[in-house]
């Protein structure tokens, strides 16, 4: 019998303090990570006079309710006092509690999947769970990140572990080098048009071949991140020299004699040859075109060279019906072409793409052109932002006519004021086009930071292979 | 957690796939404290107008209002971990959802909140639905210990349910009593854990 095992199934194994009835393992939790929201956690703990097993070892920011302008004006800025309250609860709990706060005014502060892991929290071989679905980023160092709600956040607090159901595993290869103008973003919406939005249930995905390869530390995390949006608990890539080259020096990372220990250990985790998955797919990468979501679902998508397809080509009736739907909502007519599909505002962003490449990929594009409908950049971190800055980058948009905001999770769900008005049209680097997800009434379609740039100087959402 | 044995309740059709939690219930309702009342946001755009007029809506309608089990679709409760969702469910009157299937991370908040979700196979929950729908006031029977659903037509359908699980259910337990009950096998795994990969312990 073999005794293979894939990366996900030796991180499972290592973490698992005990099993129970079902195939549910109590697994040890490296590393918590926790926004705003998860307020009832602090509050029942609280409530139940329980205290926190390993303050250090959740780490929280605030993101999800820290305004994007007006920043040097700190907590004044928000002016919707039940969106204050949410930044000034998570900072009392910390203080209370003990855990690693960047609050709105920390020179670090930014999106919880975008600061975790420039910081080295987040290595290969780490249990990593977190009060947010796009906790799947982290997989893109070989780690198992997976959300869960309030009420597992605060077991994890109390206890520093999780139950959690053994899932299947699946691999998804993707050969094959990616053409110009194609990122990972496009290759993620390609793989979910493909699998479909429940594809992924009850799965880990194993991301793997040589265009996964290929991309960089910032485009697998963009890759992971949406691994949720195909129904996935996680996604993961195995680490290796991208990966150790990328921690190294990391104010968290392993230093000195550990480090040497560590990346042994991070060696030994990738999948071993002739390991057994439960299910296996695939994706040609030179296939993969600049994609856009017409519908209100992340597999509703096409290549941007296509058409807005007709509900009643859909074989499946349940794809079907929620396409007629998505139709309705999006005010879209079957047949019109992608790219003459007209925006009214561009949103550069979110946990999915707001690193420092995804700025650069978006700068390409906007350099020397001008923005014709309202676009805004919100960069990840302040990390990211003083290094796109430091690049000159906030100065290319500046003069395209875009705006430079300060980072959080902004127009990606709406929650600190950043919204997209009723019936307007959004070209979105973010990862969700749920009816009303960016504000009541609200149009999106999901891109890559590249192809947003080409939406706002366009004002349609065009193929970004005309401009490069 | 109130313990669930047997319910016998109104059910409510809801039967469209793949319903996202942020439809469930919108994220500017996730500021709120559990005090004023989630059932308030459940489905809020589809309720109420931007205004925050009334529209027509099945739960608004009688018998529905007062539904306590809820008839979905395929792969209900994707997208966000928001509990708002579940919390918006069960503070309405929900004890249960019957569907073909859920979203990992809405089943596991279900459960950490006594609100059973139930999987049949497709077929069968479409005909659940189209009876709860035709005949107003149908009620159906959610038979925990027997893991049975009686159908409006008297048909009874298995469902299958993890053994622990269902003992907590049917206790009205919650994880963390259960899990403190193994601290010396967390302590015990954790010397060892961090004895054996030291950089893994985060700075302390």
């Amino acid at each position: 019998m073999s005794t293979a095992k894939t990366l996900f199934e030796k991180i499972f194994e290592l973490h698992t303090i005990r099993t129970r009835g079902g195939g549910e393992a109590l697994l040890y939790v490296d590393c918590n990570v926790v926004h705003e929201g998860p307020f009832y956690a602090f509050d029942g703990l609280q409530q139940e006079g329980r205290s926190i097993r390993r303050p250090a070892q959740t780490v929280a920011f605030a993101d999800h309710y820290v305004p994007t302008l007006n920043r040097e004006q700190g907590i004044a800025a928000i002016a919707d006092p039940e969106a204050r309250a949410m930044v000034e609860n998570l900072e009392r709990n910390a203080q209370r509690t003990g855990i690693i706060h960047f609050g709105m005014d920390h020179p670090l502060q930014g999106i919880m999947h975008v600061v975790a892991p420039e910081l080295g929290f987040v290595q290969p071989g780490m249990v990593v769970t977190g009060s947010d679905s796009h906790i799947a980023t982290n997989g893109a160092f070989g780690a198992f990140g997976f959300g869960v709600g309030a009420s597992q956040v605060k077991h994890i607090l109390a206890t520093q572990t999780v139950w959690f159901p053994k899932p299947k595993v699946m691999r998804i290869t993707v050969d094959g080098a990616l053409r110009a103008g194609v990122c990972a973003k496009d290759v993620i919406l390609a793989i979910i048009e493909k699998i479909g939005i429940s594809g992924g249930n009850g799965h880990v995905i194993e991301y793997a071949g040589s265009a996964i390869q290929g991309l960089t530390m910032e485009g697998r995390m963009t890759l992971c991140n949406m691994s949720i949006e195909a129904g996935a608990r996680a996604g993961m890539v195995a680490p290796d020299d991208k990966t150790i080259a990328y921690l190294r020096g990391l104010p968290y990372a392993p230093k000195g004699n550990a480090w040497d220990e560590a990346v042994r250990f991070w060696q030994s985790l990738p999948s071993d040859s002739g390991a057994r998955f439960d299910q296996e797919d695939s994706l040609d990468g030179q296939a993969v075109a600049p994609m856009v979501t017409w519908g209100t679902c992340q597999d509703e998508a096409s290549p941007v060279t296509g058409k807005v397809p007709d509900p009643r080509s859909i074989e499946d009736p349940a794809r079907r019906s929620r396409a007629e739907q998505a139709l309705e909502y999006m005010r879209l007519a079957p047949g019109t072409a992608i790219s003459d599909i007209a925006i009214d505002r561009v949103f550069i962003g979110s946990c999915t793409n707001a690193r420092l490449e995804d700025l650069r990929e978006a700068a390409r594009i906007a350099r020397g052109r001008k923005a014709v409908v309202p676009a805004i950049i919100v960069p990840g971190s302040q990390s990211v932002k003083r290094a796109a800055e430091s690049e000159g980058l906030h100065e290319v948009f500046l003069s395209a006519g875009f705006e430079w905001r300060a980072p959080g999770c902004s127009m990606c769900t709406g929650s600190n004021g950043d919204r997209v008005p009723a019936g307007e049209r959004c070209a979105s680097t973010s990862n969700r086009n749920f009816e009303g997800r960016q504000g009541r009434g609200s149009l999106t379609h999901l891109v890559s930071p590249a192809m947003a740039a080409a939406a706002a100087i366009t004002g349609r959402l065009a193929d970004v292979r005309d401009f490069i | 957690m109130e313990a669930f044995r047997t319910f016998t309740a109104v059910a409510a059709p809801y039967y469209f796939p793949d319903v996202d939690t942020d439809k469930i219930i919108p994220h500017h309702f996730l500021r709120k404290p559990l005090s004023a009342g989630y059932r308030n946001f459940l489905f809020y755009n589809e309720r109420y107008t931007p205004e925050g007029e009334v529209k027509p809506f099945i739960l608004h309608q009688a018998p529905y209002d007062k539904a306590g089990i809820l008839v979905a679709g395929s792969n209900f409760g994707c997208g966000s971990t928001r509990e708002g969702a579940v919390y918006a469910l069960a503070d309405f009157g929900f004890r249960a959802v019957i569907a073909p299937s859920f979203s990992d991370i809405f089943q596991s908040n279900c459960l950490q909140n006594g609100l059973l979700p139930v999987v049949l196979a497709e077929n069968v929950v479409a005909l659940l639905a189209r009876q709860v729908e035709q005949q107003s006031g149908a009620v159906v029977t959610i038979d925990l210990p027997e893991q049975l659903v009686t159908a409006p037509d008297g048909r009874q359908h298995t469902f299958s349910i993890d053994a622990s699980r269902k003992a907590q259910l049917l206790q009205g337990l919650d994880d963390i009593g259960i899990t403190l009950t193994e601290a010396r096998a967390i302590d015990d795994f954790e010397r060892d854990y961090h004895r054996r990969l030291p950089w893994l312990r985060m700075a302390n």
